[in-house]
């Protein structure tokens, strides 16, 4: 009983990250319909640039996390200008071919500036608590409680103020949206700047208990997409459920079955699902 | 008809030099670098079937190459089974394998099936890189033997190495010439161009879809047999993402969708990269943007951007020549 | 009966786009379905061309039931329809778009492609000549060489009605074909379309230019709101109250 309740802890945390991941990337696909591949090299950005502010500068944990965020949210903006502004109307297997030269650019950046060892990110938050029989290091419930906080502030700028809910709307109908007078390019410029800044918090929050390295984001955003797909392209809630019963999933899997083959839960899910639904689960009539 | 001549002699000429290259220049280590670029080709081909003429882009691409790698090592080394025969096996494997992918992976469109196949390969890697009583996990296969004599000829030294996979890509762009310019080819790009215009003309997409994924696959699968046998040792690494990644720009650079593009993408690429060794690792620094900029700006590669230019100089001596005709028309009336 | 629908129905979550429609298509004429903007006739086509499965009833073509067959194999049965807009592969020449649409009727496949055999040369020399007899047909002779993305928007849709004739259809259905070009061209248009039912090629249309339609229909049907509100000759349906209620909003039908 202990052991399972450490593993959905575990699977709290890890559902946590994923969920913040998958948020930045749903979002963006609500948006453009487009599925950014390149989310998972912004991860790695944001991680090493926390890492950076803190080791370099000296910077306290949470300022260096908050430069973070507003460059890795700068570099998608970036992404967003200069790459799939352009591609709009171009056939859709050309945009993910672009990301996918901005992700290798970025890997290949980051090994070029930072070195290809693994990194640890030091935390103020070491410390080990024990309650209830269940033994877990602060960061982890940092990595909880962040989470919430931040899907709260989300949720109520999306829903509470006019740029929010101008972005609920366009993701509804882009045409739509044009018509009644909403700036569609100053949205998809802004839904890239919170894409980038949650994949950085995410990073930062996740990067003490992991690792920083080049590749980092690989597994992450692949499984991002496995989460957005089981909750919906677009979908804001289902990125949020997605990432958590992944999270359980993952860490009950690696305890009762293997541990080797963690990680490849996901996909197999994945691959199951779109067997059965081939346009995933909840898909939005009318858009592919 | 004098274009299409001209065409052939051109085609002609390259082949000629390619098996006339050993005479010119005497450099193992080039010939190494061109036999690797000769298997990549195979492998390029595969994709550019199924991404470039189909429309689906496949992201499973190394892993096929993978399965078609470690099918040859594992029954030639662990089985020990005749490497001819192995060949043969590791081939069907891999397009039964494509097969069942295919069947599921197609029924997706798009991104999804962008991201199905993505994850398709990242099980693959999984499997390789986890199962290691049967792929030796991390450590990877050695000894994985080249191809035996055949009568007086050794597939020993560099050299006839270069012949023999020369042989196979040969073979291939032939297939591939011969696709292309078929029906079955014609079928393929209506598919691409639109799947619902496709459909109401009476195609059956599931059907040549299928077709295109499961050859791809047996390209992907050649192109990894050779791999195998030409470098002897393989490792998880050429399951994962970087290696579709790589046949990707090769075939991007080079232009997708064009018969002609996978030879010069890998070439311009491999030579590249050759001129940047001090850059290693970071090759991507300067790959990952051209990629991006290819996209937006030519979409078609070198190979494409060629083509669409050749067109506006046609067009544009069509129109020279037809105002000089009205010229001379108004100056004879007048 | 030739073409007829029998309580057709299609439902996309709650709302009702085809409500229960009836409908039969007379063969050798030009039938035309006509109703306001959201009435369901773009979908009413894509469940007898196979697109949706309806949610119920049944779609009978010469006696079969073709109800829930895939596109392709209605298709192979001799319907051929045209979308709005006319997804033709515009960096393609005008031949080789038309050329594809003999494929049903020829049987080469991939060994064929790989050993070139007579089968697929003799059936590449029957597509070329199929494209070339259609496109002769809709009046495009000389054009086989030209990229679609340089013709006019006129000249795509008449390629776009070759394409579905070199599928060998006994009958066509055309969405909006005169959508979006001008009335010069589209009398043009309808005198292809007179064309076509005189070689014995039964046509179903939808369109909102509306004199069009009067001055070419034999018989028409009437949708709104997914249900069928009126079916007859143009004379009956310029004075139907309800038609005219529904429609037009009591204005008569210029």
């Amino acid at each position: 009983m202990e052991i399972f309740a450490q593993q959905i802890f575990n699977g709290l945390t890890v559902g946590s990250v994923y969920s913040l991941v998958a948020l930045g990337l749903t979002l963006v696909y609500g948006i453009l319909h487009i599925p950014n591949f390149a989310h998972g090299a912004l991860y790695m950005m944001g991680g090493y640039i926390t890492l950076t502010m803190m080791t370099k500068f000296g910077l306290y944990y949470w300022i260096a996390i908050m430069i973070s965020m507003v460059i890795v949210g700068l570099m998608g903006v970036l992404m967003e200008r200069l790459i799939f502004y352009p591609l709009r109307d171009a056939p859709p297997i050309q945009d993910k071919i672009a990301a996918i030269g901005i992700l290798l650019f970025l890997e290949a950046f980051a090994q070029f500036v930072w070195g290809a060892d693994y990194q640890t990110m030091p935390t103020p938050y070491g410390q080990v608590v024990s309650v209830m029989g269940l033994t877990f290091t602060m960061q982890r419930l940092l990595i909880i409680i962040s989470t919430v906080v931040v899907m709260i502030l989300l949720f109520l700028f999306l829903k509470k103020t006019f740029i929010g809910s101008a972005i609920i709307a366009m993701s509804q109908n882009r045409e739509g949206a044009h018509l009644v007078g909403i700036n569609t390019n100053k949205m998809a410029m802004l839904t890239f700047m919170i894409s980038g800044a949650l994949a950085a918090i995410a990073a930062s929050l996740s990067s003490p208990i992991n690792l920083v390295f080049p590749g980092m984001g690989h597994l992450v955003i692949l499984k991002a997409f496995v989460i957005i797909i089981i909750g919906g392209m677009g979908s804001i809630p289902g990125a949020i459920i997605g990432g958590y019963i992944l999270g359980f999933a993952e860490s009950l899997g690696a305890t009762y079955i293997s541990n080797d083959y963690k990680d490849i839960f996901a996909f197999i899910l994945l691959v199951l699902i779109l067997t059965f639904k081939p346009t995933g689960l909840f898909a939005k009539g009318g858009h592919s | 008809m004098t274009a299409r001549f001209k065409h052939k002699a051109v085609v002609l000429s390259i082949v000629l030099l390619a098996l006339l290259l050993p005479f010119i220049i005497q450099n193992d280590y080039f010939f190494h670098i061109m036999t690797l670029s000769f298997i990549w080709m195979i492998g390029v081909y595969g994709l550019n079937l199924i991404a470039g003429y189909t429309g689906y882009l496949s992201l499973a691409h190394a892993g096929f190459f993978a399965i078609g790698a470690y099918s040859l090592g594992i029954l030639t080394v662990k089985f020990e089974i005749h490497y001819w025969l192995a060949f043969f096996l590791a081939c069907a494997i891999t397009c039964i394998i494509g097969l069942v992918i295919g069947l599921v992976a197609l029924q997706t469109k798009e991104h999804f099936f962008a991201i199905y196949t993505l994850c398709v390969g990242y099980i693959i890697y999984l499997v390789i890189d986890k199962w290691e009583s049967l792929t030796g996990g991390v450590r990877g296969l050695i000894g994985i033997p080249v191809p035996p004599d055949l009568g007086p000829i050794s597939f020993r030294s560099p050299v006839s190495q270069y012949y023999f996979n020369l042989f196979f890509l040969l073979a291939a762009i032939f297939m591939m010439y011969r696709i292309v310019h078929s029906l079955t080819g014609r079928t393929l790009i209506a598919i691409r161009n639109s799947e619902e215009l496709a459909q109401t003309i009476g195609i059956s997409t599931m059907k040549n879809k299928l077709v295109s994924f499961v050859l791809s696959t047996f390209f992907a699968a050649l192109s990894g047999i050779l791999y195998a046998s030409f470098i002897r040792f393989i490792g998880p690494d050429i399951s994962y993402i970087t290696m579709t990644f790589d046949f990707l720009i090769f075939l991007l650079v080079g232009g997708i969708g064009t018969l002609s593009g996978p030879i010069v993408g890998t070439l311009l690429i491999v030579w590249i990269s050759q001129q940047l060794q001090f850059l290693q690792d970071y090759r991507m620094l300067i790959f990952g943007p051209l990629l991006t900029l290819l996209i937006i700006f030519y979409p078609k590669g070198i190979v494409g951007g060629i083509f669409s230019w050749k067109m506006k100089m046609q067009e544009k001596k069509k129109r020279l020549s037809m105002s000089a005709k009205s010229a001379t028309q108004r100056a004879e009336e007048g | 009966m030739f073409l007829e629908t029998r309580q057709l129905t299609k439902q996309f979550g709650g709302l009702v786009a085809v409500d229960h429609v009836n409908f039969s298509v007379e063969k050798g004429k030009i039938n035309a379905i006509i109703g306001p903007n959201g009435a369901g006739k773009s979908t009413f086509f894509n469940l007898i061309s196979g697109f949706y499965p309806p949610s119920s009833g049944q779609v009978m073509f010469k006696g079969q039931d073709i109800t829930r067959l895939p596109p392709n194999k209605i298709a192979k049965l001799g319907i051929a329809r045209t979308f709005q807009t006319t997804h033709l592969f515009e960096q393609a020449n005008v031949l080789d778009n038309v050329l594809i649409g003999f494929r049903l009727r020829t049987k080469s496949n991939l060994i064929d492609a790989l050993f070139l055999t007579k089968r697929l040369k003799r059936e590449e020399e029957q597509s070329k000549e199929k494209a070339f007899e259609v496109l002769k047909f809709v009046g495009l002779t000389n054009m086989e060489n030209k990229i679609v993305a340089n013709i006019s928007q006129e000249e795509k849709k008449r390629v776009a009605i070759a394409l579905a004739l070199a599928t060998e259809p006994e009958i066509i259905f055309l969405d909006e074909p005169a959508a979006g070009i001008n009335p010069e061209e589209t009398e043009g248009l309808a005198n292809l379309i007179e064309k076509i039912v005189q070689h014995n090629i039964t046509v179903c249309l939808i369109e909102h230019k509306m004199k069009m339609v009067m001055n070419l229909a034999h018989k028409i049907m009437v949708l709104n709101h997914g249900k069928k509100i009126a079916e007859g000759t143009p004379e009956e349906i310029q004075n139907n109250e309800t038609v005219i209620k529904a429609y037009l909003g009591g204005s008569a039908i210029a």
